[in-house]
């Protein structure tokens, strides 16, 4: 079982995230994927103590937290240094692009991107990288 | 969908309604920055919230193949990115062009629902106009940049924007504060709003930094950087908490400004490096700004000279453009969304009631049981089942009332629209007018607000273009030269009333029988016979218009018939007041919702037939002495007052197996000035009924507003009262109006 955090401001966007990483068939090569929702930066901060997760999604242009200072921030704690890490954001943002990736995150995904695009970006990142979620019986 | 595949269904959904809420919003952000423009004012919070509102409806349009709206989202992003970096400015024109945009969306959006064709022509019309703004990109001089530089870890994490309203704040020489906070993660979002409340009046905020040690407390240290010209100490005094530290960050260069005595803090060059050199003051110390190699995808790096107060980009074309932009005519206000927002403490007061339900029926089974061991008596039975269905029907009604509750939403969510509309039509057509609104909270069916956008604006619409004068003209009579439209909305009763009253030339009675008269609206002979209301009332005949040349915005075959006629759908009725030279008022009266309604069951010859009580005045017992035959028509006198009778087996020719019975009764009826009295055999009782239309076959017969199952198992029609008054009273026949109600409004 894979878990994803997606941290994003629209609802149709988290939506849309996770019916593409939920689909059964893609799901079911990672061996189950669960999708914890996110609204803001702050929101974000409450769910990674929860963690782990195997791969954190997030959007750039939000209110209060950007997602600039999500990555700093998620790349100074011990539990999600390393864990992969995906900016989605619009072509345009291409400047704000190219400092979450200074700041480490590992992939800028430009939105809109098809599902095939996510779920290849969301496959490759997690290929060969053990296990790391428990399944939903904790918290 | 690009091949999202089958499970999309309620991200789909999703993004309908969200798409409509973010449009609605650009709306209301529009009008805010719109008043603000007409103060000499310009917003960037505002400017910047309209470009995250494209932005966002940008990405949505692009993920669910929404290819048209993705398009327009992208040149208007263009446009707003450049508004909110300063590239180009905020002009009555620039603005001009966004609302047009939002109105473009509204009509995208239900194309792509496949609600209507799609504006092809206006988007690419829009989307010249949309590329000729943001081409103009107007220079400026870079020559001060340099002295402001930041630290670049903290640079690091700031998006482009907030990038450039820090660079810009400084620009203007306002003093950067750091206000370093300690919040519970629990908490923060309120904690946060209140220093935002406390600190807006005294400047800008630019951004959040989260600092301390990571994601494994509960607790969150947050850095802002603020942009202030209040000194330390007012904000010191301003902002307030257990857990502030506010100071400032000292300035290098740059006159009057602190002398450069902190060391510099050598920040690491590289943005992976520890918090630590954020934590450190942030010196403007020369450190130069990371250059982000943006270059090698053809875009200029970030410090461009954006800072000189730039140079109005004029746009020639531009203007022309939204002039022959959609006619506002063919643009609907409905919105896409079948969604209703819900307090959820609405829910849970919903999932209360079901738990009440839940505990009736428990007691129906154990009654049940007892019944089948004969451990009750039928007497106790009889008082045991009394009591539950006393129970039941208590919590049935706050089921009743809770779910209607939840389909009830502010009427605010159509007059925003309509401010928008008001703002449109008088620019085009050169007349300054004012909308003032009042009752906007007021609740009613979500279903009705959807469909009270449209006519609502096509009274504004009419108001402007045959009511108010131009500004010339208005100054002439002594008017003030803007002219004022006010929308009122209140509760009454069962009812929603919402006004639309111009202070505009009123209608004159004359010109208006002479219109309806060369239009064959209307006999010279009958024109004789009207009252002042009667006459009045026929601008809402189809066909009907008074101004000799159709103007290019009510003259689109439109007419005020079709506002009646919609308005009579739900079961409402429209009504017009106006005064020569003070003004026009159209009032139109609604039920709250459409739902479920009350209504009186009837019994004409053993038919079955429900009159919705919100229209009912009364019921009286006929007197046969009362009644006289005046021009062939049957008139009661009810305490000195004469009342029109409709016997309604005669009008749906009914037949009758029993003769008439020799005591019937009246039910009065009354539909905003008008009553008329229905003759039937027989009053059964009141009633909660759930309307349902009649199916096509019987779509057109007139003065049924649908059928109901009553729960014997007989089925009512539900009589459409404001129709058959209206059949009934034909103008010729209308002067049975009772005039002693006419102060009643």
């Amino acid at each position: 079982m894979r878990r994803v955090l997606i941290v994003e401001d629209s609802v149709s966007t988290r939506a849309f995230v996770r019916a593409v990483l939920e689909d059964s068939q893609f799901a079911s090569g990672l061996g189950g994927c669960d999708v914890v929702e996110a609204s803001c930066g702050f929101d974000a901060m409450r769910l990674l103590p929860r963690g782990p997760y195997d791969l954190i999604v997030t959007d750039i242009n939000m209110t209060d937290i950007n997602g600039l200072e999500l990555v700093r921030f998620i790349r100074k704690s011990a539990h999600h240094a390393e864990t992969p890490l995906v900016v989605i954001s619009t072509l345009r943002a291409e400047h704000d692009a190219d400092r979450a990736l200074a700041l480490g995150a590992n992939v800028y995904l430009p939105k809109p991107f098809t599902p095939e695009q996510l779920r290849e970006t969301v496959a490759k990142l997690l290929e060969g990288r053990p296990v790391r979620a428990q399944s939903d019986g904790e918290r | 969908m690009e091949g999202g595949g089958r499970g999309d269904g309620g991200a789909r959904d999703e993004f309908f309604s969200e798409a409509q809420e973010l449009v609605d919003g650009l709306g209301r952000d529009l009008l805010m920055l719109d008043e603000a423009l007409k103060r000499g004012q310009s917003n960037a919070e505002l400017i910047n919230d309209v470009f995250r509102g494209v932005h966002t409806l940008k990405g949505l349009s692009g993920l669910f193949g929404a290819t048209r709206m993705a398009g327009l989202s992208h040149q208007l992003e263009d446009v707003l990115d450049d508004l909110r970096l300063g590239r180009i400015e905020m002009t009555t024109k620039v603005l001009d062009l966004l609302f047009q945009a939002v109105s473009l969306y509204a009509q995208i959006l239900s194309a792509e629902k496949g609600e209507s064709a799609e504006p092809v022509h206006d988007v690419e019309q829009l989307l010249l106009a949309l590329g000729q703004a943001s081409g103009k990109r107007a220079g400026g001089s870079a020559s001060t940049v340099a002295q402001y530089d930041l630290d670049p870890s903290l640079l690091g994490v700031l998006t482009e924007y907030e990038e450039h309203r820090l660079r810009t704040n400084l620009q203007d020489g306002l003093a950067l504060y750091r206000i370093r906070v300690r919040f519970s993660l629990m908490t923060i979002d309120t904690a946060l709003d209140e220093l935002k409340v406390s600190a807006k009046p005294h400047g800008e905020i630019i951004t959040y930094l989260p600092t301390g040690a990571g994601a494994d407390t509960d607790a969150i240290e947050l850095e802002i950087l603020m942009a202030s010209r209040a000194p330390l100490s007012l904000l010191r005094g301003a902002i307030r908490g257990p857990n502030v530290v506010i100071e400032e960050v000292q300035r290098r260069s740059g006159a009057g400004a602190t002398p450069p005595h902190i060391p510099p803090p050598t920040p690491p060059p590289d943005p992976f490096s520890p918090l630590t050199s954020v934590r450190a003051p942030l010196g403007l110390d020369g450190a130069s700004l990371p250059s982000h190699d943006s270059s090698a995808r053809g875009r200029s790096p970030l410090p461009t000279p954006l800072f000189q107060p730039a140079p109005v980009a004029s746009m020639p074309h531009a203007a022309s453009a939204p002039a022959r932009g959609p006619g506002p005519g063919e643009v609907s206000l409905r919105s896409v969304s079948q969604t209703v927002r819900v307090d959820i403490r609405k829910l849970d007061r919903l999932m209360t009631i079901v738990g009440e339900l839940a505990i009736v029926k428990t007691a129906m089974a154990r009654l049940s049981e007892r019944a089948r061991s004969r451990a009750t008596g039928p007497k106790e039975l009889a008082i045991e089942l009394g009591r539950l269905n006393r129970t039941l029907d208590r919590h049935l009604a706050q089921m009743q009332s809770g779910i209607l509750e939840v389909r009830m939403v502010p009427l605010g969510q159509a007059f925003d629209k309509l401010a928008r509309v008001v703002r449109q039509i008088s620019r085009e057509h050169g007349k300054d007018v004012n909308l003032v609104v009042t009752g906007a909270e007021t609740e009613i069916d979500k279903l009705i607000v959807e469909e009270l956008s449209d006519p609502l604006m096509h009274m504004i619409r009419n108001a402007i273009d045959h009511g108010i004068e131009s500004g010339d003209e208005r100054m002439r009579v002594g008017k003030p030269p803007v002219g004022t439209i006010a929308l009122n909305a209140f509760q009454k009763g069962n009812h929603v009333v919402i006004e639309v009253e111009d202070d505009g030339a009123g209608m004159d009675p004359k010109a208006i029988i002479a219109t309806a008269v060369r239009k064959g609206v209307l006999s010279s002979y009958e024109a004789n016979d009207m009252t002042p209301r009667e006459v009045l009332a026929l601008v809402f005949m189809p066909g009907f218009t008074t101004k000799e040349v159709a103007t290019d915005l009510s003259g689109r075959g439109v007419g005020l018939d079709v506002v009646k006629t919609n308005m009579g759908k739900l079961g409402g009725v429209v009504d017009i007041t106006s005064e020569v030279g003070i003004g026009t008022k159209m009032t139109i009266t609604l039920p709250i919702t459409l739902a479920i309604i009350n209504v009186l069951l009837v019994e004409i010859g053993k038919h079955l037939f429900a009159v919705p009580l919100a229209s009912v005045e009364e019921a009286i017992a006929l007197d046969p002495a009362q009644v006289r035959t005046v021009e062939s028509r049957e008139v009661l006198s009810v305490r000195g007052v004469s009342l029109p009778l409709c016997r309604l087996d005669r009008l749906f020719a009914l037949e009758r197996t029993a003769p008439m019975p020799s005591k019937a009764f009246v039910v009065i009826a009354q539909v905003a000035q008008r009553r008329l009295g229905f003759v039937v055999d027989e009053l059964i009782g009141q009633s909660d009924i759930v309307i349902k239309p009649l199916g096509k076959s019987l779509k057109s017969v007139r003065g049924f507003a649908g059928a109901t199952e009553l729960g014997d198992q007989r089925v009512a029609l539900v009589l459409d009262v404001a129709v058959l008054i209206e059949e009934v009273l034909t103008p010729g026949e209308a002067r049975y109006l009772v005039q002693a109600e006419g102060g009643r409004a």
